[in-house]
């Protein structure tokens, strides 16, 4: 009797699992055929959707996680890759076996995509209107003009005022936060059971990306979809799941439920990724005390505008900030808002329409060739894409070798021992100093950009996001070198920079600029605790925390 | 509009103000003239020629005449055909020649965009290397060799077309408009893969694939307009050069058109006949230019006419 009740109780339990369970992947493997052979992406996973829930892809770059999910939308090019084995069923469809012709019946129908960057994803060929509607026109026998109604009704569901004549626009006339809302509204417009969302905040300021989590968090609960949640970002990651895999190099090292994954991390992995989110505020060891000695940099009353055809954008409006010697001021607000043109300024790649800028004594936009090119050696800047800001063609050594000699700095017989000093300065192997910039990777690449930039011993670095395209692991190391170095070198900085969390890390100082405005500039602590700018209030509390 | 129309009007004045002037100044610095020839002619009869060909007065004055002609829309008689007028067989020649470079680039444009097109969706393969290799081919084989070679074997072996004329016999503009369109076909061709090839990487083709779209609705829909930007661009130098260039084959194909003409002038020293053909390619090559950037307005959302200029 009771073995029977049992027996029955198991049944009802694989009952319901089998109706709340919308995908089964199991055992998948994917590799990719390169130059050096073979390269296993994905080993071996296995995962489940449950119907409504939201589950959450958390890892580095090269984990596996999206090539995972585009390998269940069939998207992933055969070859170089290859699905080696594994089953992913979906409604009894095997996702990985499936022939051509059911999978187009699927995607775009049963399983939509969100992607990344909302810049690329859209077609700037076609009107937004018309890519909207281009699923449900595919996938179903409505007429355009009933398709046009729905996309309406979703358009304003998703945020978009006057949808109607945003209907007829191109992705390049609008916002990159609105972009993301149409690119939510084609994928939502079939109403499928799953939505995969492949880092579709990483491109995003960080108010639209509280705006769009929000959205895609509502419009999840109110239609009960399941989502797949991919990202690099673990506060976004445990905002936004219920479940959460944590992957490393194609194998899933850690799953369960989000609160627990992220409150008690089991694998060593977890934990590291856990600990590189700088949460904290700077490390007493590397605090700088302001001295009363005359600043080294100072700039005073400085505006910068764009001339466009028809009228002038004002990118910088009547800003001025000093910074003592062995400071670090972070300078942080959302695209747009003028804290890089400010920074090109300091170096003269722009001129500045009104204002000073003082290096010491010197005033920048008054000197001559000759007097400039000396005072550009004394400022000197660290750029956010590593693979975009060095000469694939020049080895490190040469890389590094060149500033010394523009400025002539050692001689020729010393040039060889003082690059191989920087590149162990940086924690770079001096034997790689004949590598050229591609066999190195991301955060090796951003350290020699770093020892560039300390080869002519300036006095004021300028980081222009420098860790922004680094995962977080190496984004906490490279946060570390350059803590390090500014206190031995006793090296002033203005490190530019989206990341709230970042900033309040690295920065003495903080400036908060909005609109070509310092809005808001104390010491960082103080500001993040207790701001007083209702926009710096803003962009804190956009601020995803736990 | 107006003033993209306008602008370009400006830029393209003093150019061509300059092609006539170095035009005129070079084919007067080049030995021998118009009336050298190999009969012994009395020096009486070369001054009456001079003068009646306004060839006597200082070289600035010629310079200025012609200017003045010119602006009334008087290109002058020809030196060569006496009583013949530039105008009139710049009118006789050029109307062929155009139907000619229409009917090439024509077939230019098909062979081209299927090729490349063909060839970009399997990058790689058979299916990109055959095509290919015959672009290169094409780009790679003159047109004095590719025209007697189809006639050959088309008009002699085959017997299946007429190897010469135009318009005389029926089918004898299918050799001609092969062998000038191949070439451009071939450049376009390869275009069309670069372009095609770029596009397809682009994310947005992901995001239509992602939609359930089939391959042919994703290039078709998604991904031509882009891909065939370069073709675009190429299109206004193309066709013109194509009517500059048409003088091989018509000569090959003994058809009367504006090519033929322009190259026996340059042989009879024929200065007002060089000048003529030359201010009007000069004038094609401008307008031709002008129209593929407005096409390619057009084909792009995100270009304006302001922003080309």
């Amino acid at each position: 009797m009771v073995f029977e009740t049992r027996s029955i109780l198991a049944q009802l339990a694989t009952d319901t699992r089998d109706i709340m369970e919308l995908l089964n992947v199991n055992n998948l493997s994917i590799a990719f055929d390169t130059r050096d052979g073979k390269t296993q992406a994905v080993d071996n996973i296995s995962f489940n959707v449950q119907q409504g829930e939201t589950l959450g892809i958390v890892g580095e770059s090269g984990s596996g996680k999206s090539v995972s999910c585009y390998a269940l939308m069939g998207l992933i090019d055969k070859p170089p890759g290859h699905i080696e084995r594994g089953k992913a069923l979906f409604h009894n469809v095997d996702l990985l076996s499936a022939d051509e012709k059911t999978m187009r019946g699927i995607r775009g129908k049963r399983i939509s995509m969100i992607f990344q960057d909302p810049m690329t994803a859209l077609n700037p060929y076609l009107s937004v209107g018309a890519q909207i509607i281009e699923p449900l026109l595919l996938h179903e026998d409505v007429s355009r003009n009933l398709a046009k109604q729905k996309a309406l009704t979703l358009l304003e569901e998703v945020g978009i005022n006057d949808a109607a004549s945003r209907y007829y626009q191109y992705p390049h006339e609008l916002s990159g936060g609105m972009r993301q809302r149409v690119v939510i509204a084609m994928a939502l417009i079939t109403e499928p059971e799953l939505l995969i969302a492949d880092e579709p905040t990483t491109a995003l300021d960080v108010t639209i990306q509280a705006q769009i989590l929000e959205l895609i968090k509502d419009l999840q609960q109110r239609r009960n979809i399941a989502v797949i949640f991919i990202s690099h970002d673990l506060d976004v990651i445990r905002y936004m799941t219920d479940r959460t895999l944590v992957m490393e190099q194609g194998r899933i090292v850690e799953h369960g439920q989000s609160q627990t994954v992220f409150n008690s991390p089991n694998h060593s992995y977890t934990k590291k990724l856990l600990a590189s989110i700088p949460q904290q505020a700077k490390p007493v060891k590397f605090k700088y005390t302001p001295k009363k000695n005359s600043p080294l940099l100072s700039v005073n009353n400085v505006s910068i505008s764009y001339a466009d055809r028809s009228s002038r954008f004002q990118a910088v409006n009547n800003v001025s900030l000093k910074l003592a010697k062995g400071e670090i001021l972070g300078l942080v607000g959302e695209s747009g808002c003028g804290k890089t043109t400010l920074s090109q300024s300091i170096v003269k790649l722009i001129n500045i329409d009104r204002g000073e800028i003082l290096l010491g004594e010197l005033s920048l936009h008054k000197l001559n060739t000759s007097e400039l090119k000396q005072a550009r050696k004394n400022v000197q800047m660290i750029f956010q894409d590593p693979y975009a800001s060095l000469n694939p063609r020049m080895t490190v050594f040469n890389t590094l070798a060149e500033p010394l000699k523009i400025h002539r700095l050692a001689e020729s017989s010393d040039i060889k021992k003082k690059v191989l000093n920087l590149m162990a300065d940086v924690g770079l192997d001096p034997c790689w100093a004949n590598k050229y910039p591609h066999e190195f990777s991301g955060g090796q690449r951003q350290r020699i950009a770093i020892a560039r930039a300390l080869a002519v011993e300036p006095q004021l670095i300028i980081a222009d996001e420098p860790v922004s395209a680094l995962d977080v692991t190496i984004q906490a190391q490279i946060l570390e070198l350059l803590l390090t170095l500014c206190q031995q070198r006793q090296l002033t900085m203005i490190f530019i920079s989206h990341d709230l969390a970042v900033v309040r890390y690295i920065a003495d100082r903080t400036a908060v600029m909005n609109q070509g405005k310092i809005v808001e500039l104390n010491a960082t602590e103080t500001l993040y605790q207790e701001p007083t700018h209702s926009y710096t209030q803003q962009l804190l509390s956009a601020k995803l925390s736990g | 509009m107006i003033r993209f129309f306008l602008s370009r009007l400006l830029q393209a004045m003093p150019v061509i103000f300059i092609v006539i002037t170095a035009t005129f100044f070079l084919i007067r610095s080049a030995p021998g003239g118009p009336f050298d020839a190999d009969k012994v002619v009395s020096q009486e009869v070369i001054e009456r020629l001079n003068e009646r060909y306004n060839l006597d007065a200082p070289i600035h004055q010629q310079y200025f005449d012609y200017l003045s002609h010119l602006i009334r829309g008087d290109f002058g008689p020809s030196f060569r055909y006496t009583n013949r007028s530039v105008t009139e067989m710049i009118g006789a020649g050029l109307p062929i020649t155009f139907e000619l470079a229409i009917y090439a680039i024509m077939i230019a444009l098909i062979i081209g965009i299927s090729a490349g097109m063909l060839a970009a969706v399997r990058p790689n393969t058979a299916q990109d290397y055959i095509p290919m290799s015959l672009a290169m081919t094409g780009i790679c084989m003159p047109s004095f060799l590719l025209g007697p070679l189809l006639v050959l074997v088309f008009g002699i072996w085959l017997q299946w077309l007429p190897v010469s004329g135009w318009g005389y016999s029926p089918g004898d503009k299918i050799l001609p408009a092969i062998t000038l369109g191949s070439t451009y076909a071939a450049y376009i061709a390869r275009l069309t893969r670069g372009g095609m090839l770029e596009v397809l990487n682009q994310d947005y083709i992901r995001t239509a694939k992602a939609k359930g779209l089939s391959t042919s609705k994703i290039i078709f829909k998604h991904a031509l307009r882009g891909g065939l930007a370069p073709v675009v661009a190429f299109l206004g130098p193309a066709i013109a050069g194509l009517l500059a260039g048409s003088f091989v084959v018509e000569t090959i194909f003994q058809i009367p058109g504006l090519g033929r003409f322009y190259v026996q002038a340059a042989f009879n020293r024929d200065y007002t006949m060089i000048m003529g053909t030359t201010i009007l390619l000069s004038c094609l090559i401008v307008f031709l230019n002008m129209l593929s950037d407005l096409l390619a307005v057009w084909l792009n959302p995100r270009l304006t006419l302001d922003a080309k200029h």
